[in-house]
């Protein structure tokens, strides 16, 4: 199987449903000539030519709303945030329009729209450029929420979402696109709303996704060398949410950490934490912990970044604390 | 005016302590300051002092109660001050450890309701027991609830004393119960049926147990022994807190390897053309598991204390299930020890692993009505079945054995010497 980047894995699922389907488009902030901020959207324009591979103004709000009357007339636009930061500003059109439409008109009009770029810290990007906003498209019903952590992840899930009939906020990671891995060649979809255990272990799980997965594995991993097997869960999708992995999971092991890069209050981790308490109660021995970033706006010097984020240090930690050593 | 002496917190995880000896009694007087009586705490035995002077009007929680940290123990008040409207009160309001707030009644209905109380719990240890907001995880509830533990008598390791699965596990392995998560409804099996094919496990025990059948010819003995002693002795070893916890399985077994060590036919093997006796006393002890059983085999258990093959069980029963016996951890012992006790069987006859020559199988001991001195009392029984081999055991043999047995138990003392 071939390896590639997270970033080859991303283009070739958008290229690949640019070829599959014409309806399928790509527009953003430097998408085109650039090639992409990050280089996603490599060789796309040259490939698909300017009508399909749009390169649009500074000026979020305007092109989430032209991409969201596309697909009202039937595209099924690909909307590039160069970062999630920016996608703060076209909140409205995603929330009272992405999100609502369908439900407004009574299923007149579907909104097969994805709307993906980066999320989460990179480095020293400062308190305005480091966040991560899952929580904030989790909320809203009418979205769904993907958040993958290896590239053949991200190819089968991004495809997927261009293929589904709703708006699919689809959240990569900026430190992430140069992580490489094996990512199978052609018709490849992994399905929104299932998760993967990641690494199978039967003493504690550890809930993660997006980059947390590789803090939550070099967790485990440490916890190996004392004998400590830990599972590792990755959603992928974070909305909507696959609960049977998460409860199979917890009747296993009877506890539970999830680590995400959002902050602490109302994240997340907070409504996973919810879900396993509701339906797996009587398995649990401990309380489920969480590790979340600091409830502080992002530091941009580096030292403190670090201090804010979760790592695999505490996770450590957490996962003593659930088993009581 | 009188003020209630109470348990003080002696150490940062101690949630309830035993009044080990009483310096003072009552009608004593006392000066604040002065050691009034010794407490146990989770970790040691400490002395109290009073904090008030006054005369010691009356002792709450004699020598060896254990009360919740904050209970009253004592009341001291001046010498002609009438203090009975305080032991009434006392009394009818159970004693609250720490500053929760729960009503005797919800703790019952939230913490209990599903653990009938098994046996009969002094009226004293009810007064300061029962009322204790007891902590545990919602899995540690859940286990005990199935398996009909009394919570009130699990002793939590996890923070403030919550009650966690390896605290029920603990007990479980005490009392020999295998702990079970899997649920207890009926297993699904297609309705057409199902092959399953044999693990080598299955596939060993069907060997050896056709073998033993075939060629070896059982007889087998049952007596039924008075426990009454065990059960004092077990509770006065575990009182003394030394880490260790005894059970009767412990007991038995050690009872069973000096007993042994004094009819060596029994412990021995027929072996053909000859007999062999062997020097040495090394039980095997039956582990259920998931499908199937192990015996891991506790060496040279006539040369060991109780505590000593208390761990060695513990540990090995538990390494059984994590299923990481060594082969030479469970091979090769001269006797086999089976307890269905934990599953409630009264009496059964177990299969004699060859070239072993005797296996003993363990019921339950249990409370029934005995006559002892002409009179109907409650006393503690447990039935024992012997299954001997015939080649090598006789009738008289085995009887001798189960009689020395009988007497070791019923004067468990006897196990010290």
């Amino acid at each position: 199987m071939p390896v590639l980047t997270f970033r080859e894995a991303l283009n070739q699922a958008m290229a690949e449903e640019m070829e599959r389907d014409p309806n399928v488009y790509l527009m953003g902030e430097e998408v085109g000539y650039y090639n992409g901020a990050y280089k996603v959207s490599q060789g796309l324009m040259e490939r698909f030519g300017p009508e399909r591979v749009i390169d649009t103004p500074i000026a979020e709000l305007g092109f989430a709303g032209v991409g969201v009357g596309s697909a009202m007339v039937g595209l099924r636009p690909i909307i590039e945030m160069m970062t999630f930061n920016f996608s703060i500003l076209a909140l409205d059109q995603i929330f009272n329009n992405a999100a609502k439409l369908r439900y407004m008109s009574g299923g007149q009009f579907q909104i097969p729209i994805v709307f993906r770029g980066p999320g989460g810290a990179a480095h020293g990007l400062g308190a305005q450029h480091s966040q991560c906003l899952d929580p904030w498209f989790c909320n809203v019903p009418g979205l769904k929420v993907v958040a993958p952590s290896v590239p053949a992840d991200g190819k089968g899930l991004l495809k997927s979402a261009i293929r589904d009939n709703n708006p699919v906020i689809f959240i990569e990671s900026e430190v992430a696109y140069g992580f490489k891995g094996e990512v199978p060649e052609g018709e490849f979809l992994v399905p929104l709303g299932v998760g993967e255990v990641k690494r199978e272990g039967k003493d504690v799980t550890i809930v993660a996704w997006s980059k947390m997965i590789h803090v939550a594995l070099d967790a485990a991993n440490a916890l190996a060398e004392e004998g400590i097997q830990a599972e590792v869960i990755d959603p992928r999708t974070l909305r909507p949410l696959d609960e049977q992995i998460l409860i199979t999971s917890v009747e296993k092991t009877n506890r539970c950490v999830i680590v995400e890069e959002g902050w602490p209050y109302a994240g997340v981790g907070a409504e996973i934490a919810h879900r396993i308490n509701m339906h797996a109660f009587d398995h649990l021995d401990a309380p489920v912990l969480r590790i979340s970033s600091k409830d502080v706006p992002m530091p941009y010097a580096l030292n403190l970044e670090k201090d804010v984020m979760p790592n695999a240090q505490k996770v450590v930690a957490a996962v003593k604390k659930v088993l009581y050593i | 005016m009188a003020v209630k002496v109470t348990m003080p917190k002696l150490s940062d995880t101690m949630t309830e302590g035993v009044i080990v000896k009483w310096i003072k009694k009552e009608g004593d007087n006392i000066e604040a300051g002065d050691v009034i009586a010794e407490a146990e705490s989770d970790k040691a035995t400490m002395e109290l002092e009073a904090f008030d002077a006054g005369i010691l009007k009356k002792i709450i929680v004699k020598e060896g109660g254990k009360v919740p940290v904050n209970g009253t123990i004592a009341v001291i008040a001046e010498s002609d001050e009438d203090i009975s409207g305080l032991l009434k009160e006392l009394k009818s309001a159970p004693q609250k450890p720490h500053v929760e707030e729960v009503s005797t009644k919800e703790v019952e209905s939230t913490t209990i309701a599903s653990a009938p109380v098994v046996d009969n719990t002094p009226q004293d240890e009810i007064l300061t027991r029962d009322s204790i907001r007891i902590k545990a995880s919602p899995l540690a509830r859940k286990m005990a609830a199935e398996k009909n533990l009394d919570m009130r008598k699990i002793s939590g390791s996890g923070p403030g004393g919550r009650i966690i699965k390896r605290d029920v596990e603990t007990v479980l392995a005490e009392s020999g119960v295998k702990p079970s998560l899997k649920p207890s409804g009926p297993a699904v099996i297609p309705a057409g049926g199902e092959d399953v094919p044999l693990s080598t496990m299955r596939e060993s025990i069907a060997k050896t147990m056709v073998l033993s059948k075939q060629t070896t010819p059982h007889f087998y003995l049952t007596t039924e022994i008075d426990m009454d002693k065990v059960v004092e002795t077990r509770l006065a070893i575990n009182a003394i807190q030394s880490g260790i916890k005894i059970s009767y399985n412990d007991i038995i077994v050690k009872a069973v390897a000096v007993t042994l060590k004094k009819h060596p036919r029994v412990n021995g093997s027929f072996a053909g053309d000859k007999l062999v006796l062997h020097g040495r006393v090394d039980i095997g002890i039956a582990v259920a598991l998931d499908d199937g059983l192990i015996t891991p085999v506790i060496r040279n258990c006539e040369t060991k204390s109780l505590g000593q093959i208390a761990i060695e069980i513990r540990e090995s029963a538990k390494k059984a299930k994590d299923r990481k016996l060594k082969p030479d951890e469970y091979t090769n012992a001269t006797f086999n020890i089976s307890n269905l006790g934990m599953y409630d069987i009264d009496q059964f006859t177990a299969i004699i692993t060859p070239p072993q020559a005797a296996v003993l199988a363990v019921g339950v001991v249990q409370k029934k009505p005995v006559v002892k001195d002409d009179e109907i009392v409650i006393g503690h029984r447990v039935r024992v079945t012997l299954s001997c081999d015939h080649r090598i055991v006789d009738g008289a043999t085995g009887a001798l054995f189960l009689k020395d047995l009988k007497k070791l138990l019923e004067n468990p003392l006897g196990l010290m010497l």
